[in-house]
């Protein structure tokens, strides 16, 4: 009786585990849908709207690649993932990739065998508190309740800061972000900690956003990309250049409005290669020529997405920061298209 | 290792033929027992097999090293000492020790919510036994999940949070002479302190415990042997609380208590009980308190009404004839299925992680998982753990049982 049940649970973990194998691209046009794994719903980022579309940040490298590798940007599953269900569902193949501000760290990029394919939103963890806290320092923390998110880095920085810092606090695990927010608002605990990207847009649907406050410190490096599963490097090369294709639209000018325009070609030979009227790097991918103006032609470069979701016109209020062109002084930087 | 021509053969047929092992039905049922174990052993090698085949093609491998590696994460409630730097095995430890005291505290507490319950639901009192009607109604149709969740956040929006008892206009305030703190994160309580002298009340007190159990066998043996009523109750009661009392003022107060006090941004100096493990606590208490509650009915139900009206005969009043006549006899009836409504609430504590209650299933089955991606080695170590411990239960609730049955002689 216990053999069974233990050789049971083997079994379907070798199932799931049996999944991976063929092509990714080829099982993704033969469904004629791109399974995206999400956010289960952080304002800007990844949320439906009224109609239960999905729309943000990250949705909108979904629908990059959908339009890239199926010219449909709407041909996408967005499977709602949480801090705790994403890399599973990623490993098992439920989902071909994975769009869910993500942390680029080491051991869930070599150990978890997972292949991030760039950085598209450049993050640091903050901490929100309510400003009759009278709090003005993430130093002055001592002795606090803190949610946070569980099974996160966030979880692991919040440790490392507090033992660094030699002070003490007591941690309230939740699951979801809105779990967070709902216990934070109720005073259960004194502040919450999660992205300072995330903090900006949970305070957005705040009943009064201006009476809370995110603290100065930012306690880590938080690069979120979008990644998928290691073993089939021909799939991770066209989210990767997909979202290149995003980054280097914006830097070399092409938006939603003068895309037709240029895709029929311009004196710019990186232009015409991105956009398919020169060379055939599209070919290379194994998609046709113009798979980067569909990608660019869904929601514009970039910064247009950027703009649109959360940036500073939005209620989400982020400023470009470090997530600004190199040329401007930010970190983004998309390597040549040749 | 016996081989079939190894077999004793049987006397009356003289020589053994292999058509035997098919036609002569002293064999027949050996034989697929044989073949249906050695088809389980194929499938169960295939699937194993399997699972480690597609492991090295993904380039993963099964290892508890992970195990000794320091976690890297903080957990709020522990029983066992614990920080950051410690392993991952010792993180599990104490989520083992949070679901064990979570199971144990809600057994209990279910348990008396059910006897309870279900008692009343046979009074002859039209509310009460209504009342009680509607209670396992609506507690056990509704998924405990929503239970526990409905509980909690009742709890943090209801109750004051520990900044509301701050200042002049403070809008709560502790209660019992400023003794206890019932906030939104938790309830503090004093704590002991155990000053010179102290285990001596302590070695009273378990004196007393002891004192009572005899005074029971005293007042039980009484009753068969003479048929004469010794009161239970308020001597067991007294003997719990004066000696200690007694010897605690004798001494000079050994043991004195530490209040808790808002300090920064929480009480401290007291013993904190977790505003998550209350609410799981309660919602499976009361929640299987319902299911314990039909059992209960249904082994009072089961008692003929004629014992009743014996006993009531022998001029035993209502509460004597419950405690003394039905209730033994119902036991009977009722610990079976108690054994797995006790299982149950050990089973379900795991929706813990639905409130931030870190037991087993949210440190090792959650963030340890998390944190190393091994899910094949921590599911594997949690189904070991809660076969384990209910099993446990199961043996030790056989025993109470088997004490309980009818003694045929």
């Amino acid at each position: 009786m216990n053999k069974t049940i233990f050789f049971g649970a083997l079994a379907t973990a070798a199932l799931a585990a049996g999944i991976a194998g063929a092509s990714t691209l080829d099982e993704v046009k033969a469904r004629g849908k791109l399974n995206c794994g999400v956010n289960t719903g952080v304002p800007g980022f990844a949320e439906p709207d009224a109609n239960g579309v999905w729309q943000g940040f990250d949705v909108a490298v979904c629908r990059a690649v959908a339009a890239a590798v199926l010219g449909d940007p709407t041909a996408v599953e967005f499977v709602p993932t949480t801090g705790k269900t994403r890399f599973t569902a990623l490993a098992s193949g439920e989902i071909d990739l994975l769009a869910r501000n993500t942390t680029w760290t080491f051991s869930r990029d070599v150990d978890l065998k997972f292949e991030f394919t760039g950085v598209n939103y450049y993050d640091g963890q903050g901490f929100i508190v309510n400003r009759n806290l009278g709090v003005s320092s993430a130093k002055e923390l001592d002795g606090a309740t803190i949610c946070i998110q569980t099974g996160t880095t966030t979880e692991l920085n919040l440790a490392d800061f507090f033992r660094g810092n030699g002070i003490s606090y007591e941690p309230v695990p939740v699951e979801t972000g809105a779990e967070g927010v709902q216990q934070y608002t109720a005073g259960a605990c004194d502040a919450y900690t999660t992205d300072a990207s995330g903090l900006a847009a949970q305070r957005a649907n705040f009943e009064d956003p201006t009476a809370h406050l995110i603290l100065p410190e930012i306690i880590s490096k938080e690069p979120l990309g979008p990644l998928v599963r290691h073993g089939d490097s021909e799939w991770a090369d066209i989210a990767r250049w997909t979202l290149n294709a995003l980054i280097a639209a914006e830097e070399l000018g092409v938006t939603s409005v003068n895309l037709a325009e240029l895709a029929a070609g311009t004196d710019n030979p990186e232009i015409n290669r991105l956009l398919g009227s020169e060379g055939d790097l599209g070919g290379m991918l194994g998609l046709d020529s113009d798979w980067a103006a569909r990608a660019i032609g869904v929601a514009g470069n970039y910064g247009e997405i950027f703009a649109n979701t959360i940036g500073e016109a939005t209620p989400i209020g982020l400023a470009r920061g470090l997530n600004a062109q190199w040329i401007n002084g930010g970190l983004l930087y998309s390597p040549p298209f040749r | 290792m016996t081989t079939l021509a190894d077999r004793p053969v049987t006397a009356s047929t003289g020589s053994f033929k292999l058509s035997m092992l098919l036609n002569d039905s002293r064999y027949r049922s050996l034989t697929f027992q044989f073949i249906a174990l050695i088809a389980i052993i194929a499938f169960m090698a295939f699937v194993g097999g399997n699972l480690v085949r597609n492991l090295t093609a993904a380039g993963l491998n099964i290892s508890y090293a992970f195990l000794g590696e320091p976690s890297g994460y903080d957990i709020n409630q522990r029983l066992i000492d614990y920080d950051s730097q410690s392993s991952h095995g010792r993180a599990a430890v104490v989520g083992l020790l949070n679901t064990l005291l979570v199971a144990f505290l809600a057994c209990i507490t279910a348990t008396i919510f059910g006897v309870v319950a279900g008692v009343l639901r046979l009074s002859n009192n039209w509310i009460v036994s209504k009342i009680m009607a509607v209670y396992v109604e609506i507690f056990r149709n509704v998924p405990v999940l929503i239970w526990i969740l409905i509980i909690f956040s009742i709890m943090i929006n209801v109750a004051p949070s520990p900044r509301d008892f701050r200042g002049d206009d403070a809008t709560a305030s502790m209660m019992f002479f400023d003794t206890i703190a019932v906030t939104n994160r938790g309830v503090y309580l004093p704590k002991p302190i155990w000053g010179d002298g102290s285990m001596i009340v302590v070695a009273v007190l378990l004196a007393s415990i002891v004192g009572i159990f005899a005074y029971r066998r005293y007042s039980r043996k009484q009753l068969f042997d003479h048929g004469k009523m010794v009161p239970v109750l308020w001597p067991s009661i007294a003997l719990f609380f004066v000696p200690v009392i007694l010897v605690q003022l004798i001494l000079g107060n050994p043991i004195t208590l530490s209040y808790p006090e808002l300090k920064g941004f929480n009480f401290r100096g007291g013993i904190t009980i977790l505003g998550s493990l209350i609410a799981l606590w309660f919602a499976l208490a009361i929640y299987t308190g319902a299911f314990i509650a039909e059992n209960v009915r249904a082994g009072i139900l089961a008692i003929s009404k004629g014992q009743t009206e014996a006993a009531g005969a022998l001029g035993l009043r209502p509460n004597q004839i419950m405690s003394l006549v039905v209730l033994p006899q119902a036991l009977r009836v009722i610990i079976p299925p108690l054994i797995s409504q006790y299982l149950n609430i050990t089973k379900n504590s795991s929706l813990a992680i639905a409130v931030g209650y870190m037991d087993v299933t949210g440190t090792l089955g959650g963030i340890t998982l998390l944190q190393t991606g091994r899910a094949i080695e921590t599911i594997l170590l949690l189904m070991l753990f809660y076969l384990t411990v209910s099993l446990l239960i199961s043996f030790f609730m056989n025993i109470f049982n088997n004490r309980m049955k009818l003694q045929e002689r």
